[in-house]
């Protein structure tokens, strides 16, 4: 159900650009102010989140432990799987989020010969990793774009990236992998019953929404051609605040366009926000070091305590002459 | 309202922020004008006609086209001759057509490819007309 309520969605949203430009002529509204819409909306999302996040107080230290607690010398400590101190915790999510650490614990549960088994599960690491990574390749490699001059890591990255060549031109490892790699998430998705049970509809839109936009990118590439200096004159005009619309784009580059916007504007409200939410995950960002510092629970209102004391104070002679010992006489 | 422990917070909005709109800061103030192809050379200026082999607006989206089927027809059905929409005859050939006219391959070729930040393989083959070999 999740799947097909999606796919319409993704075809409603292509066919919607289609039309807006090649019936209608609407090139100033997908070529500027969807564009525009949605990066505010984008920007202005994920600072509402992270906000809304960091209102909610963090007492105590809840770290997902999975190695040895720094304790005594002689103990060898796991400083990155527990980390002590802020700097390896920074390093822990800095390793989370480039290489997906705990990804690689993942097992799979299943009953072999009536007894529950773990097995081997790297696959979804592995089609992860490589889907972000070319995702993160590909968006540095559109800074050509929106850049003048060309910076030149974008170059650099161009270059390796684009080391195949086929029919005269670039052929992308990144466009290949993340095609593979989106292919291989969804397919998850479809084939194992138990991930089936649990995805909904906000699991395969982003899905194929990814999908859409990176096949209409290579169809520009490789199929359908479109006049590339005019639209790095169309995305200039909007990173410059002067939007231009060049004549002769193609409907393919508007719905490529629109998709993106779409994704932009979708993407703070949706699961994608772990973009920045794995940042916030108090179980990875969190030092265990509950025992080393006291952590007093924000919300604590003042207690009226009546210290030892202060309660000998109040009986010492009635304590005395029950011959219990006291502290002071 | 209270944001707790604001300092990493704000912190990090301001790098995730400042990542995000690189593109903004990056061009900021700047007015980028549209690459010019300069067609000054010697055999355009003799040109009465100044028309390339097909139209202009087919020729900046489609040149890449155009010479990948050039190259089919020439490397692999061994034709020679083009025949392009308004029935001109032309030899299939980069460097005995193209740059013919467009020997001022720096100042032709050059300013959309760079603008564009692509980089075509012509030369690692082709010769490049003497005028822009340093």
């Amino acid at each position: 159900m999740g799947i097909r309520v999606s796919l319409f969605a993704v075809l409603a949203l292509i066919l919607v650009a289609y039309v807006g430009v090649a019936l209608l002529g609407l090139e100033l509204l997908f070529g500027v102010i969807m564009p525009y819409a949605a990066m505010a909306a984008f920007l202005a999302g994920l600072v509402y989140h992270v906000i809304k996040w960091a209102r909610s107080p963090v007492p105590f230290r809840i770290p997902t432990t999975c190695g040895q607690q720094r304790a005594l010398p002689w103990i060898k400590a796991s400083e990155v799987d527990n980390p002590s101190t802020a700097v390896s915790a920074a390093a822990r999510v800095a390793l989370e989020a480039l290489l997906f650490r705990s990804l690689l614990r993942n097992t799979k549960a299943e009953l072999a010969d009536g007894s529950l088994a773990y097995r081997w599960e790297k696959w979804l690491w592995l089609g992860g990793l490589l889907f972000h990574w070319s995702l993160l390749v590909i968006v540095l490699r559109h800074l050509r774009f929106f850049t003048e001059p060309v910076p030149g890591f974008v170059n650099l990255l161009r270059d390796l990236d684009g080391f195949l060549h086929v029919n005269l031109q670039v052929l992308y490892i990144t466009d290949i992998v993340i095609l593979l790699a989106v292919t291989y998430l969804f397919l998850r998705r479809v084939v194992i019953p138990q991930v089936r049970y649990i995805s909904l509809p906000g699991d395969y839109f982003p899905l194929f929404l990814i999908l859409s936009i990176a096949l209409s990118g290579i169809l520009m590439a490789h199929f359908i051609r479109v006049d590339v200096v005019a639209v790095k004159e169309l995305a200039m005009g909007l990173v410059t605040f002067s939007p231009t619309v060049p004549e002769g784009i193609g409907a393919i580059f508007y719905i490529h366009l629109f998709l993106v916007s779409v994704l932009l504007a979708y993407f703070p409200s949706s699961k994608l926000i772990h973009m920045v939410g794995i940042f916030l995950s108090p179980t990875r960002n969190l030092p265990n070091d509950s025992r080393r510092r006291r952590h007093v629970n924000p919300w604590n209102y003042p207690v009226d305590v009546h210290t030892y004391e202060e309660y000998e104070d109040e009986f010492r002679e009635k304590m005395k002459k029950a011959d219990i010992p006291v502290e002071r006489y | 309202m209270r944001i707790y422990n604001a300092p990493s917070i704000i912190a990090g909005l301001l790098v995730l922020i400042g990542l995000l709109t690189f593109p903004f800061w990056y061009n900021a103030g700047d007015v980028v004008a549209a690459p010019e192809p300069s067609l000054d050379t010697p055999v355009l200026q003799g040109l009465q006609d100044k028309q390339c082999i097909e139209p202009t607006p087919y020729m900046r989206s489609k040149h890449m086209e155009l010479l990948r089927h050039w190259r089919d027809e020439v490397v692999r059905k061994g034709k020679a001759i083009y025949v392009a929409s308004d029935g001109r005859e032309y030899e299939m050939s980069l460097q005995g057509t193209c740059l013919d006219c467009h020997s001022n391959t720096d100042q032709f070729c050059g300013r959309c490819h760079d603008y564009a930040g692509v980089e075509p393989g012509c030369w690692t083959c082709h010769l490049q007309p003497e005028e822009n070999v340093p």
